[in-house]
This record gives structure tokens, sequence and C-alpha cells, in this order.
């Protein structure tokens, strides 16, 4: 399906890009410097890892990067389309090709509406397809991330499915209108750990088989780990630390790096 | 913890049901039967639905409909809280229970300060000639915040004007006011970033070892649960599946449930990272269950597995309910 622009796969580039929230109200100017002269690059197929606690500002990048937020300085490039500046048709034309899977899959679905309803909104909507090709394309959607009987999947509605089930809802959703990046901010802080390595596993194999680029978004550098190439470590808004995934966890090089890998209680001997 | 450390609470044959407005009733805990000795630290795992929280509410009798408690005997401190209703078990609670929960965001009333909700506490539980005016209360406050190693300044201030960190000690310092010989902790830090909840965390054990209270931490991170307790309680749709001492956990044979568990962590800075999953689904606790309620996800199961429920038996340093794990012990347990 995406073989006919396999070969010119957009880079994101993310260059120097800072974002200041001023407060308004009682509080009027009062500054919080989210995030701090970030530059990083990721190339068509790569995994990069935003990594750090609460407030580094993953989050805040994740929706620079998504176009949900402009930078207040500093440039965001996606092949030759100037996100920072979208607007419109274009913007739209953007969120075709830039998708997003959140946190949380009990917030991110209708719970009123049954799976195939959903996936199929993204074939509508981005696609133009019509209800034919939209429910073909649904169940094509839901065997990739593994929900099958697809035809009894796709009748269920969310409160029927269990956590990992609805995080792979969302992930097809999120596939439904053959995107090149996906950004995945927590997919599976959420989830009980014995489906998380599933849910992993299942973003592994579509940046394997799609050439799709994740960036991916964590406190959990398990994870991390298991599913990028390179990480870059965050703390209060600047990148602290940055480079190849397994180096960077074995030796690390700055004081935060090493609190949030001792902070981790994980139960091996 | 020696054998002859007294017994805090000691729960027979719980059970649980949930009965839903139009749904068929779900089987939550079933005939769970547990002992705690005083200043015992214990930590109980499992998967969502699995019935943790459950259990610690039936415990500690805090369940609210649709739950209920639908069997069992819970003796703590030597009375049986489930036959206690209304004023008998408010006054039993005061005299030992206290419980955190895992928000403490949602614990706390946004429209009172800390201090305001410390004194409802006390005076909603105060006893014939107790001090209980502002200055007794502030006292008592400050010397509760610097236990949560907390400021004294945070007991005139706002759940709003505290970091997620800082309201959950809150909580924690409100559960501790009245003196409590156990406190449940459910999932206190899972609401909190990494390195907050590494902070809380260490108070929390601290706090037990300095003043002797009973714990039970329940939890669906198993890493934090082998680094705070003594004990471990593995729990399995409704069921407790292993009673281990937390120092043994890593190490021999465990019930297949607890490692599969166990295999869903990793060192992320080991040379190869593999990370396990569990497939399948835990079973739907509305329906009546057969044998090991396990054994379709597992990978060790026999025929038998599929027709008897294993009971708790001897493995290791503690017990496991499993046939194959139990060996030696499938005759007996057939005849349960």
């Amino acid at each position: 399906m995406s073989d006919h622009r396999s070969a010119q796969m957009p880079e994101l580039r993310v260059d120097g890009v800072t974002k200041v929230y001023a407060a308004r109200g009682r509080t009027r100017g009062a500054k919080t410097i989210a995030v701090d002269d970030v530059s990083f690059t990721l190339e068509p197929g790569a995994a990069v890892g935003l990594v750090g606690a609460s407030g580094s500002g993953k989050s805040t990048l994740a929706k620079l990067v998504t176009a949900s937020e402009r930078p207040t300085s500093g440039t965001v490039t996606f092949g030759d389309v100037r996100v920072d500046r979208l607007r419109g048709r274009a913007l739209r034309a953007f969120h075709g090709n830039v998708q997003m899977v959140f946190q949380d899959p009990y917030g991110a679905l209708n719970p009123l509406h049954t799976v195939a309803y959903t996936v199929a909104r993204p074939c509508h909507n981005y696609l133009g397809m019509n209800a034919r090709q939209a429910r073909n394309r649904v169940h094509e959607l839901l065997d990739i991330v593994g929900l099958t009987p697809t035809e009894q999947y796709a009748a269920k509605l969310p409160h029927q499915l269990s956590g990992g089930q609805r995080q792979r809802v969302v992930i097809a959703r999120a596939l439904a209108c053959d995107p090149q990046l996906i950004v995945a901010d927590e997919p599976v802080s959420m989830l009980d750990v014995s489906l998380r390595a599933g849910v992993l596993r299942l973003l592994e194999k579509l940046r394997q088989d799609r050439g799709l680029s994740l960036l991916y978004i964590t406190h959990d550098l398990l994870s991390a780990r298991v599913v990028t190439d390179r990480i870059l470590v965050l703390n209060k808004g600047t990148v602290v630390e940055r480079g190849d995934t397994k180096q960077v966890l074995q030796h690390p090089q700055d004081d935060y790096t090493v609190a949030l890998l001792d902070a981790v209680a994980a139960p091996h001997p | 913890m020696t054998d002859r450390t007294p017994t805090l609470l000691d729960a027979q044959h719980v059970d649980v049901t949930y009965h839903p407005a139009g749904g068929s009733p779900v089987h939550a805990v079933r005939d769970v039967s547990l002992s705690l000795r005083q200043g015992e630290f214990v930590g109980i795992v499992g998967e969502s639905g699995c019935g943790k929280s459950t259990l610690g509410f039936a415990l500690t009798r805090l369940l609210q409909p649709p739950a209920r408690l639908t069997g069992g005997r819970i003796l703590f401190d030597g009375t049986d809280l489930a036959s206690l209703d209304g004023e008998a078990l408010r006054a039993q609670r005061r005299n030992g229970i206290a419980l955190v929960l895992q928000s403490g965001m949602n614990a706390l009333s946004p429209v009172r300060s800390v201090e305001h909700h410390l004194r409802d506490i006390v005076r909603a539980h105060a006893r014939d000639g107790e001090d209980t005016s502002k200055a007794a209360v502030r006292r008592r406050g400050v010397e509760l915040l610097d236990k949560v190693r907390l400021p004294a300044d945070v007991l005139g201030k706002f759940p709003h004007e505290l970091s997620g960190g800082m309201r959950q000690r809150v909580s924690i310092m409100l559960a501790l006011s009245l003196d409590p010989k156990l406190i449940v902790f459910d999932e206190p830090t899972t609401a909190l970033d990494v390195i907050v909840q590494k902070a809380v965390m260490a108070t929390i054990q601290d706090l037990q070892r300095e003043s002797g209270f009973t714990a039970i931490l329940i939890s669906h991170d198993l890493g934090v649960v082998l680094e705070a307790t003594n004990r471990v309680l593995v729990m399995y749709a409704g069921r407790i599946v292993e009673d281990q001492p937390s120092g043994q956990l890593l190490r021999g044979d465990h019930h297949p449930y607890t490692e599969a568990l166990l295999g869903c962590y990793a060192d992320p800075r080991a040379d190869e990272v593999v990370l396990g999953g569990i497939p399948g689904s835990p079973p739907d606790l509305s329906l009546p269950q057969q044998g090991c309620t396990f054994a379709p996800r597992c990978t060790l199961a026999e025929d038998i597995c599929l027709e008897v429920d294993p009971p708790l038996t001897p493995l290791g340093a503690g017990e496991a309910a499993c046939h194959v794990r139990a060996a030696g012990m499938t005759e007996e347990a057939s005849v349960v």
C-alpha cells in the first residue's frame, strides 16, 4: 500500500525549537519554558524515543511535531513542509501523514461508537472512501493490528474490549489514513504489563513492514529500549543526553539519566 | 518476623461478588484466606481485574455497592469485621485501619486546606476528653508532616497548591493521623512520575519501619512491590495463586503465572532485552469456573489443570496453587 511513496518518505527535522507558555489571568506575565532549544532528526523508518519525567517537555514536543501547537521559535519540517506554519487545507493534508497514539485508550475512543465506525472515520475523512471501501479497509486494518476474527471485533463497543485491545483499535485508527509518521505518547503506560509486549511488538512490526517512522514518547526506559534505535533524554525542556538507545542506557553520562534508570524498580536479579 | 509475632489480621474464605444492575453477578474474590502478622509489609500483585483492590477493600470493610462481601470471616485484632455494622464498625476502624488511595488528587477536597482535612478526621474520631482545639490539631499536623517529609507550611495549603507527590504525601499523613495498626495502600504511586514514585515509596518504607504498622501494598507493578515488601501475594482471577517471601520471588520455581509476570519485565541496561507478554486474557468471572483459571493461558497445563482447581500447597519458601509446580501433590489435590 505504501509502495508508491516508499522511495521518497520524508524526514522529520526539528531545529532549535523553543516553546514558551505565558500565563493568563491572575498570574499574568509568568512564563513557562516547556521546550528549550531542542533539535533532532527522524529519518524515514527510524524510531526515536523522547524520554523524561513529567514536566520534561516530551509531550509538548509531540504537540509541536504534530502541529497541535506552534513553536515560539525554531522550525519543524517534515520533508519540504514547514509544519510550524501549517494551516487550513495543508494542515489537514499533513494530519493524513502524521498520526498520534495517546496514552489513554479508555479516553481516546468514543464509548458510543463501534470499532468499525471509529476505524472507518479517517478512511472517509482523509481517503474519501465510500462505505464499502471503508468497510473492507476496516477489516484489513483490524487484521494488521491482530484483532481477529475481524468481523467480531468490528461490531464491538469499547467497553467490550480489554485495554490492550482498545489500544490496538487506536493504532488501527492511526494507521487508517496510511500515515508516514506515528507519534506515540506513552502508548503502553496504562496497560497491564502482560499486554505491553504485544503492543510494542506491533509497533515494531509496523515499522519494519510498512517503513513507518516512529516518535516514541515515554518515561519508561524499558519500553524505549525495546522499540527505539535512538533516544533523547529530556529534563526541564532541554536535551541532556542523546544517542544510540542501548549505548545511552548502558553508559549514561548525565546524572538525570542515571536518576531515571535508578528509579526503575525492575524485578530482575 | 518470627513465628511468634502475633497475628493482626486473619481472613478466612473471603468471597466478594459484584451485583451490577441488570448484569450477571461477578465473583471477583473467590474463597481467599490469608493471615497477616503484626508489622508485616505484604504486597498484592496481579493484572487489572484480578481482584486485588477488591480484596483490599473487603479486608477493611470498605466495599461499596454493587460489591458485596458474600462470605468469610475477617478477624482483625480479635474482632470479626465481617459481622460488624454501623457505629461498631466505625469504632473498629478508628482503632486501627487506614486506607491510602491511588490518586491523592481525588482523595482531598479542593476547597479545604490540609489543616482542615486533618481537623475533620481528628474531630470525627475524637475520644472522650481528647484535645481537639485548633492549636492541638496544628501541633499534631506539624508532627505528622515531618513524618512524611513535608515542611510545616504545607498545613495551610490547599490541594491545588501542591504537586502530585506532595498531595500523595498529604494523603499518607492523614492516614497516619489516628495511629492505625493496618494501612492499606492501593496503588499509592501509580499516578506519579517515576522519580517522585521512588521517593514516595522510600518514605512509605521508612514510616513502616519506624512506626511498625502492618501494611498491605496493592500494586500492578511487581518491581515496586518486590522492593518495598517482605511478602508477596500474587492474585489471578480472584484467587491467591502464590504466597512467597519477596526475597524468594526471583529464584527457584514459581507458579507459572508468577513466572509469566516476571517475564514481562527486563533490565533496560541488559545486552539483550527480550520482553515477554502473557497471551490470552483472564477468565470472565461472571461465569462458573472449572479447574485452574490460569490453565488456558498456561504453557505447562496438563489434563488435571482443566478439571481440578488446585489449592495452595507448599512451594519453595511459600505456597503456590499449581498442580504442575507442586510436584507430588497432584494425588492429594485431586481428592480436595
